[in-house]
């Protein structure tokens, strides 16, 4: 084969595989989506913080404004302290409260951002103070069936008297 | 009775010893390449044609591949996510396999096929009449010459191989799962794009693919090398190559899988 037509072919072959590691970049994974260069880190305790995971979404009216970035136990407090990876073009009041959530019934679990009245906007390295931890299911069903046992028990013995 | 004990059990330990004595030829056999590969980049033509060879030539069977990998898996996904109620999820599903798994191990083993057999039959063969000896003869060093190139141009196509593979399984997946069976295009791609990292899933696989092209090219070039310049020592060792690096290829899978996506 003629030296030059080789070469148009080698050439074609890797612009064809580095096109196809951008489409895996861009378009498949989400590299576009949120530059990690413009954010800054909040921190919020939940007492549970039930499966959310590193990476989950921090939502606020459901849009993301960030990422989970970390999560550790903390030894003092006995809580989960999660690391929030925030967008920097956006910022919340200090009195904002951080819920942890579910998508959907089974879906999986992210932070809700809840903005809260204050002036004051929340600095890179502050800890949000108003946290609700996750929703155990189990605990939920405890409770349901306790109160429901309560509540029958109660009932009948409304009739007998 | 020690007469058939040793029968028996006496070819175990020679049979280990040559394997050991191999693969410690082997290992410096790609170390002297690699310390030779100074002529294949100030001489890039020769590493351009090898590139043709293992990698422009194996572009129809990994698109294919990857195209009908992609199809099945956007069936057999479907099939699955639809009686959980979650179909939503094929993009995820049929991305992160491909990214992760199948892109760079398929698209390796099929390099080992149609490169890496091709490899050590043409450099197996130039042993056998004699070319390799000609080159000695003529001061052309032939590892330089001849076994550097083929390196360096399997390495350097491998990953861009297993990406394309992976693209087009991804355009496969889409295919059957929104175009034929009508999952919804936005959350098919949107869950995806949530769902794969860049750093986690996509580098970590092409991290894998270049580890694959060393290990599939380094195998095919040193039995090359190594094979019995006869037609039938060319033979075994073409069969050897594809056996063994796909062996490897797996071996190194899991355990760079074990690695990467622990947590």
């Amino acid at each position: 084969m003629q030296r030059t037509t080789l070469d148009v072919w080698v050439g074609l072959f890797v612009v064809g595989g580095l096109a196809a590691l951008l489409v895996l970049a861009l378009k498949v994974g989400n590299l576009s989506a949120f530059g990690i260069s413009h954010s800054y880190t909040v921190y919020a305790d939940f007492g549970n913080i039930g499966g959310l995971k590193v990476r989950a979404p921090v939502k606020s009216a459901g849009v993301v404004v960030g990422r989970v970035s970390d999560i550790e136990f903390d030894n003092k407090t006995y809580e989960a302290r999660v690391s929030l990876n925030l967008d920097a073009r956006y910022h919340f009041p200090v009195d904002s409260s951080a819920d942890i959530l579910t998508s959907g019934l089974l879906g999986e679990q992210y932070v809700g951002l809840e903005p809260g009245a204050s002036n004051r906007v929340l600095a890179a390295g502050s800890t949000i103070r108003l946290t609700q931890s996750a929703v155990i299911l189990e605990n939920l069903i405890g409770q349901f069936l306790f109160n429901k046992a309560q509540g029958s028990s109660g009932a009948s013995g409304a009739a007998g008297q | 009775m020690i007469d058939w004990f040793l029968d028996t059990f006496g070819g175990v330990g020679q049979r280990v010893l040559h394997g050991v004595r191999r693969l410690g030829y082997a290992t410096r056999f790609f170390l002297l390449t690699l310390a030779k590969s100074g002529t294949s980049f100030a001489r890039f033509g020769l590493v351009v044609k090898e590139i043709y060879s293992a990698g422009v030539l194996s572009l129809v069977i990994i698109l294919v591949s990857g195209l009908f990998v992609g199809m099945v898996l956007g069936f057999q996904g479907y099939n699955t996510l639809a009686r959980y109620g979650s179909e939503s999820a094929l993009g995820v599903l049929v991305a992160l396999s491909l990214v992760r798994e199948l892109g760079p191990v398929v698209s390796a083993l099929l390099f080992a096929g149609r490169a890496g057999s091709a490899m050590t039959a043409e450099i197996g063969l130039m042993k056998a009449t004699e070319q390799l000896v000609a080159m000695d003869m003529m001061a052309v060093d032939p590892v330089a010459r001849v076994v550097a190139p083929r390196l360096w141009g399997g390495i350097l196509s491998m990953p861009l191989l297993s990406a394309m593979f992976s693209a087009v399984g991804v355009f496969g997946g889409y295919l059957v799962g929104v175009v034929l069976i009508g999952v919804d295009e936005g959350s098919f791609w949107s869950q995806m794009q949530a769902a794969v990292d860049f750093r986690e899933d996509i580098v970590n696989g092409v991290i894998k693919s270049i580890v694959f092209g060393i290990a599939v090219t380094a195998i095919a070039v040193f039995e090359g090398y190594d094979a019995p310049p006869t037609a039938e020592g060319v033979s075994r060792a073409t069969t050897r190559t594809v056996v063994t690096s796909s062996l490897v290829i797996l071996g190194l899978d899991f355990i760079m899988t074990a690695f990467m996506f622990r947590g």
